[in-house]
């Protein structure tokens, strides 16, 4: 196999090859057009959503936060309108993450890079960096217009207002992330008077450092050379699945518009593509995407809008670059009819595979208990003879109350001959004598449970006991399993 | 393979497919294709070499041949230590001083000191107790089950918390005091004697003597009566003024088999546990109290 081909003399020496590559400083210009449109709505429903979610309200009474949306530290717990998540129900988080990630490939296998594009916060970010480069110190072309005629007091005003700017949308960045992890008038308010907690400045500075230098002068190198999806979305894609691609079947061979035309004219091919470059003009990563898909390309669909304004001015068909697939243009080349195909193995896992996770934790969402209780048998000493002979296990019980109101659990133990249950710190009983604990709201509350017996015990005894907790005013149940040990 | 050039130092090579020139190095026909690193990569690598410098001048870093460079900041994890420490002092404090404060029946009474008692107590239990009465204050032979109901000394709260603060047979004044007699050791009882009353002891557990002991109960009662009646009592019942145990129940702590019995009323017993008060702030000793008479045994 050989794939090297052309040698080419090198201007001087072996050691003359860069080991490190220069930044190219990308400007794309503004374009017009329905992607673009898409995309300022997009940005500014993500935008929108990421700033004000922190200060929507949800009711939950008096003894839970207000606020919709909250990520509570200090008291571990996790708020999401009518869903509370306790710490140990992380798994959710474990799905909602498996889910992203399936939502992910799925985009990929149905129309490429729509997460890179349109939604991922660097893009939008970036995107919103550079429409206010572009409002403050011009296009492309002013600013080179600039930097030949433009006074130096003026370039550094523009510069200096830019740079504001930027700091101050990155500053609000970190302030709204904050946000999520406390009440976010109070905080807000806090903020303001300068009264907030240090760990709420050190959290907006470290983000504020992020956004600026992520968004306003790292931009397409994060895609290119950090985020490792594009090396993944590369190995997910197949030759059905959409991406915006160059029509290289109408574009080529490409030449100016009077070349092509005369071309044209004498019945030799001659293609759409004007060769103007408005696409690469456009492209917020600075690649050429007439060179078929590649991984700095991030698919937001920009040089399409470019291309497509130049069609309508040379009166062109639109969609020499567009949303199209591998198939359709080797079919098209082939005098084919393109064909669509969504319904594919993989589109076909992956949406099932999300149906059967995200159908699996609404299940267990729905049906979760607002109560529970967990045993732990005391290690050391497994049990204890008493003076009248008898024999007693001691154990440690957590009931769990998942409710924003205090409640009352009596507890009862099955599974012990003659058992006498003893629980330290229960405020009454039922009754049938079970005794009864209070928990606090949203709490859990710890008890020890001391049971014994007079019953002859067979030896080495370990009877199986189960503890049953019930609301003593709704009757829920739980039960957790423990053993009954013996000498 | 003829017909691949030879790589040449001097010459760029570009593949075919990627349009990538090579960097001139080939492994049995494989080049590889030079996409060199964006250069604001290195920078960051510098950033990390200087940081490193400063980190080394800053904080302690380099090992000497005694010690360590110690750094311009004079910082010491053990400083970390002792303000984390302070930190959680002054948050314990709260309700540290709410423990000082309320009664051991208060504290009992409260769940949230209780738990706050028994977390404290099972801490300095470990430190401090768990050497003799076991990690579980499952307790030996010769020192005490804490988790039973069988109290020599008492197991109310008042009565923990004194015998915890001033000790068995310590040096402490207020130390509870009363001897087991050596009474074969010093002449008291004879051989027979205390063989009889042995298996009379034993026989009030329903212990049963072995049968080729052939037990002369009568006797033992009458020996039990003259000698032993005076600190167990008549009832054999023990005493907890005297720290004289109960023979009735089913706890001995030195063994209730039949050589054991006969040892203990030969030689005598006296274990000895420390005064805490001097050693233990007064929290402490509330806090293992509190803990001890909850591990179940609690009068």
């Amino acid at each position: 196999m050989n794939i090297a081909t052309k040698v080419q003399p090198a201007a001087g020496g072996d050691d003359d090859r860069p080991l490190y590559e220069a930044r190219r400083k990308i400007y794309p210009i503004a374009v017009h057009g329905t992607f673009r449109r898409i995309k300022w709505t997009l940005l500014v429903i993500t935008l929108g959503i990421y700033y004000l979610l922190p200060f929507v309200r949800w009711d939950r009474g008096p003894n839970a936060p207000s606020q919709a949306v909250l990520v509570d530290l200090a008291n571990g717990r996790f708020y999401f309108f009518f869903i509370e998540i306790w710490p140990q129900e992380i798994y959710y988080l474990t799905g909602l993450l498996i889910l992203a990630a399936l939502t992910l490939f799925l985009m990929n296998a149905v129309a490429g890079r729509l997460w890179c594009g349109y939604l991922c916060p660097q893009t939008v970010w970036t995107d919103l960096f550079q429409a206010i480069e572009r409002m403050v110190e011009g296009d492309p072309r002013e600013r080179r217009e600039k930097l030949k005629h433009a006074s130096r007091a003026q370039r550094a005003f523009e510069a200096a207002a830019k740079h504001t700017l930027w700091l101050m949308i990155a500053w609000w960045t970190g302030g709204a992330w904050v946000l999520y992890f406390a009440d976010a008038p109070t905080l807000a308010m806090d903020l303001l008077k300068g009264q907030a907690p240090l760990v709420a400045y050190l959290w907006i500075g470290i983000l504020t450092f992020t956004t600026y230098v992520l968004a306003g002068h790292m931009r397409e190198q994060v895609c290119t050379y950090m985020c490792p999806w594009p090396r993944i979305q590369a190995a997910l894609t197949d030759e059905y699945a959409y991406n915006v691609t160059y029509r290289y079947d109408r574009g080529e061979p490409r030449g100016s518009l009077k070349k092509t035309e005369a071309l044209k004219l004498q019945g030799l091919p001659a293609g759409d593509c004007v060769d103007c470059r408005q696409c690469v003009a456009a492209c917020p990563t600075g690649v050429d995407i007439r060179l078929g898909s590649q991984l700095s390309c991030v698919q937001c669909g920009l040089c399409i809008d470019a291309c497509d304004s130049v069609m309508n001015k040379v009166g062109r068909p639109t969609g020499l670059i567009a949303y199209d697939t591998e198939t359709n243009i080797d079919r098209r080349l082939k005098g084919l009819p393109p064909v669509h195909k969504f319904v594919r193995p993989r589109t076909v896992l992956y949406v099932a595979l999300i149906l059967v996770i995200g159908g699996i934790m609404v299940a267990t969402l729905a049906t979760r208990g607002s109560e529970g209780v967990a045993v732990i048998h005391d290690r050391n000493p497994l049990f204890v003879q008493l003076s009248d002979g008898s024999i007693r296990n001691a154990y440690t019980v957590r009931l769990v109350n998942k409710q924003p109101l205090p409640r009352r659990f009596a507890i009862a133990v099955e599974g012990v001959p003659e058992a006498q249950v003893e629980v330290a710190g229960a405020v009454s009983t039922v009754e049938d004598g079970r005794p009864v604990v209070e928990v606090g709201p949203d709490q859990t509350y710890e008890l020890r449970v001391l049971v014994s017996t007079h019953a002859k015990l067979p030896a080495s005894a370990s009877l199986p006991v189960t503890f049953h907790i019930t609301d003593v005013a709704g009757g829920e149940t739980s039960a957790a399993p423990d053993h009954f040990k013996g000498p | 393979m003829a017909d691949i050039p030879a790589p040449d130092a001097h010459k760029h090579e570009v593949d075919a497919v990627t349009g990538v020139a090579t960097t001139g190095h080939e492994w049995d026909g494989i080049r590889e294709l030079n996409n060199p690193l964006p250069r604001w990569w290195l920078w960051t690598f510098y950033a990390c070499i200087v940081w490193a410098v400063i980190y080394w001048v800053v904080y302690p870093a380099w090992p000497l041949v005694s010690g360590y460079t110690a750094g311009a900041l004079g910082w010491k994890s053990r400083d970390a230590v002792q303000v984390q420490l302070a930190d959680l002092r002054a948050q314990r404090a709260v309700f540290a001083d709410k423990l000082a404060a309320a009664s051991l029946e208060q504290i009992e009474s409260t769940p949230e000191l209780l738990s706050f008692a028994r977390a404290q107590g099972r801490a300095a239990f470990g430190d401090n107790c768990a050497p003799c009465h076991g990690a579980g204050a499952a307790g030996s032979k010769g020192y005490p089950n804490l988790n039973d109901d069988d109290w020599m000394w008492g197991g109310s709260l008042e009565q923990i918390q004194q015998t915890i603060l001033h000790g068995i047979r310590s040096t402490d004044p207020d130390a509870h005091v009363g001897d087991m007699l050596a009474f074969g050791r010093d002449g008291i009882l004879q051989r027979p004697d205390i063989v009889a009353v042995a298996d009379y002891v034993r026989s009030l557990s329903n212990l049963p003597a072995p049968p080729e002991a052939k037990a002369d109960l009568a006797k033992g009662q009458e020996v039990f009566e003259a000698n032993c009646a005076a600190c167990h009592g008549a009832d054999a019942k023990g005493n907890q003024e005297l720290g004289a145990p109960n023979l009735t129940d089913g706890i001995w702590l030195y063994g209730s088999d039949r050589a054991s019995v006969i040892a203990t009323i030969t030689n005598g017993r006296g274990g000895i546990m420390p005064a805490w008060a001097g050693r233990l702030d007064a929290g402490t000793v509330k806090a293992l109290t509190v803990y001890v008479h909850s591990l179940g045994g609690g009068k």
